[in-house]
């Protein structure tokens, strides 16, 4: 009995071992099939990523291009790429890009109308915080002004003192 | 009373900002192809692959193209709805077969009904980046004149078919 289980212990072990030389040579092919692209020209890889950094992936949308390993952003390294093969410049490659997802693969927004509020947004807060607070702190001084010491209570404080001189 | 005004109105205004930002939704990325031109492409044909369909065979008539593929879930959520109104016969809809196999899609098609005119195979997804394309599935509305008259990201629902697609189909009809 014992015996039997060992045995098919063995038979498991084997079979995993094949299991996991076919993978090895499978992920082997798959990066065989990726590497040469790299290898090709680095310095194209290296401009291509350059400009990819810049470029947001719209399915994992908190990745850039460069970085996203998702099939979408594969396919757009790939047509950056070929582009920049073409001779292509980065601004037309961007303009491309843009015709076709948007100013929302941009990282760095142009300016426009209709992003004013999100370039002009926060210094308009901020000069606006400016005037309030200049506007309270003038509105407080009044304030203080207004519940300063009457006359009697002057000459309540001024003979305090002078008692306090004494002593 | 001021005091308590200043915050108060603060608050409101931060919750109103927060609760248009919770309500948008991000995947709905705008697409700047609509009023545009369609790209226009040559593609083989999923059935078969020896016939090329062209886009420029549409002009002069409404039609909606679909993007789909069999590895897409979403897809099989909409699906029964644009098989439904292919029988209806309102608007020819073309399927843009994206980043397939050819098997599997053939096989897709037998299981859950074809609703396509024609199905292209776009199996590259190189089309698929002319159409802004980014998340499987998406449905354009295309005119007479071949422009992009409306996108649509992610499933159709009736509430979409009812409220903009179809009364822009009639209204593009004419």
């Amino acid at each position: 009995m014992t015996n039997n289980l060992a045995r098919l212990q063995l038979v498991i072990i084997g079979r995993l071992c094949v299991l996991a030389m076919v993978l090895a040579t499978f992920s082997w092919t798959c990066l065989a099939n990726e590497a040469p692209l790299v290898a090709e020209d680095p310095a194209l890889e290296k401009r291509m990523l350059n400009l990819a950094e810049n470029l947001r992936c719209l399915v994992c949308q908190n990745e850039s291009l460069a970085g996203s390993r998702a099939d979408f952003a594969n396919d757009l390294r790939r047509e950056i790429r070929e582009q920049m093969q073409a001779n292509k410049s980065d601004d037309e490659i961007i303009d491309f890009l843009v015709a076709r997802y948007g100013d929302f693969v941009l990282y760095d927004p142009p300016l426009k109308p209709t992003t004013w509020l999100l370039w002009f947004g926060p210094l308009v807060f901020f000069l606006g915080g400016v005037a309030t607070l200049t506007f309270y702190l003038r509105h407080r001084r009044t304030q203080l002004e207004e519940s300063s010491l009457t006359e009697h209570q002057r000459k309540q404080i001024e003979s305090l003192m002078k008692a306090a001189d004494k002593d | 009373m001021t005091r308590f005004l200043m915050p108060l109105a603060i608050f409101i205004v931060v919750v109103v900002f927060l609760g248009i930002g919770l309500t948008l939704n991000p995947r709905q990325v705008p697409s700047p192809l609509v009023d545009k031109p369609a790209p226009v492409f040559q593609l083989q044909q999923l059935h078969d692959n020896e016939k090329v369909f062209s886009s420029k065979d549409n002009i002069g008539k409404v039609w909606m193209l679909n993007v789909w593929a069999s590895w897409c879930v979403a897809c099989r959520d909409e699906h029964p709805l644009l098989v439904e109104l292919s029988r209806l016969g309102i608007v020819p809809i073309f399927g843009l077969n994206y980043k397939d196999q050819r098997d599997t899609a053939l096989q897709w098609l037998k299981q859950f009904g074809d609703p396509y005119v024609i199905s292209i195979a776009d199996t590259d997804g190189r089309v698929g980046i002319n159409y802004g394309v980014y998340g499987v599935p998406e449905t354009y509305v295309i005119d007479k004149e071949g422009i992009i008259r409306y996108k649509h990201i992610g499933p159709v629902t009736v509430k979409s078919l009812e409220d903009k697609i179809l009364p822009l189909i009639n209204e593009l009809k004419g």
